[in-house]
């Protein structure tokens, strides 16, 4: 069994300074282990929506990342409000976001879809008013 | 053409440009929809938006653009300011319309 690298992040609430720092730091140990830049794109990019789906979606949450050379999981977990429709919120376009975050530019509904199109696996566990559990994988092939 | 070519030709006001100004800029995208920008935009994109805020360099890293101009005169914050200065990504104003620029950009690439 080759090693496995775990990485574990805090995401705040509302906290748009600090967006993108889990993504952002887990795209510069990937880069640092070699890993193309087809492969840090994918994960990167399938992070970071789902750290801001965390931040203005939900109240902040965790992630475990691990890392092994066949493979990069990303574990979102989050204590917010769950996601009533599963197969709606997956679809392009659909959001909730409010006013205050489309000004920032968010609310295209294109989190899901990204984070779909861009992984190898991807399961939603959700429970409403409990949270919300985002799992995906990227397979180095 | 390079960044800072472009950024000389096209007239455009330097807000972050110490870093990867040397790179060659290969296309262009326009989106302020930061998911849309996230699934369109192409590695080395001159990335065009009226967004200034701590996103647009993170989304720009991410989706390893060459450069961003920020349009119709609509500023970065300083949040965003330093994360842009962080990740090295050259940002640039302009009170240009986001047609005008990406005009001005096909004839440089
Ligand atoms: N962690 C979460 N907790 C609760 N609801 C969520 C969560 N993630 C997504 N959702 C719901 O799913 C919808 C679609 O999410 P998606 O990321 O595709 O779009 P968005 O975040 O609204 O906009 P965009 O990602 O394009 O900026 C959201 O508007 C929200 O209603
Ligand atoms: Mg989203």
């Amino acid at each position: 069994m080759a090693d496995t690298m775990k990485l574990h992040y805090t995401v705040d609430a509302d906290d748009f300074t600090v967006a993108g720092e889990a993504s952002g730091a887990v795209k510069k140990v990937l880069k640092q282990l070699g890993f193309s830049s087809d492969i840090i794109r994918k994960v990167a990019v399938a992070m970071y929506e789902c750290e801001i789906n965390m931040v203005i979606h939900a109240d902040g949450g965790v992630i475990d990342v691990e890392i092994t050379p066949e493979k990069i999981r990303m574990i979102h977990s989050d204590k917010g409000p769950g996601i009533k429709d599963i197969e709606k919120a997956m679809q392009e376009g659909f959001s909730t976001a409010d006013e205050k975050v489309r000004e920032l530019g968010f609310g295209a509904g294109m989190g899901l879809p990204n984070m779909k199109r861009y992984t190898d696996e991807m399961n939603i566990t959700t429970k409403i008013g409990e949270g919300t559990v985002v799992d995906m994988t990227v397979y180095v092939k | 053409m390079t960044v800072k070519e472009i950024a000389d030709r096209l007239k455009l006001k330097a807000v972050c440009a110490e870093e990867n100004t040397e790179r060659t800029v290969t296309g262009c995208y326009i989106g302020d929809l930061l998911s849309l920008v996230m699934s369109k935009a192409q590695s080395g994109d001159a990335w065009i938006t009226i967004q200034g805020n701590i996103n647009v360099p993170a989304v720009a890293s991410l989706t390893d653009c060459a450069m961003v101009i920020i349009a119709e005169n609509m500023q970065l914050d300083s949040a965003a300011l330093s994360r842009a200065k962080q990740e090295g990504i050259p940002v640039y104003t302009s009170e240009k319309s986001a047609f005008d620029l990406a005009c001005g950009i096909k004839e440089c690439l």
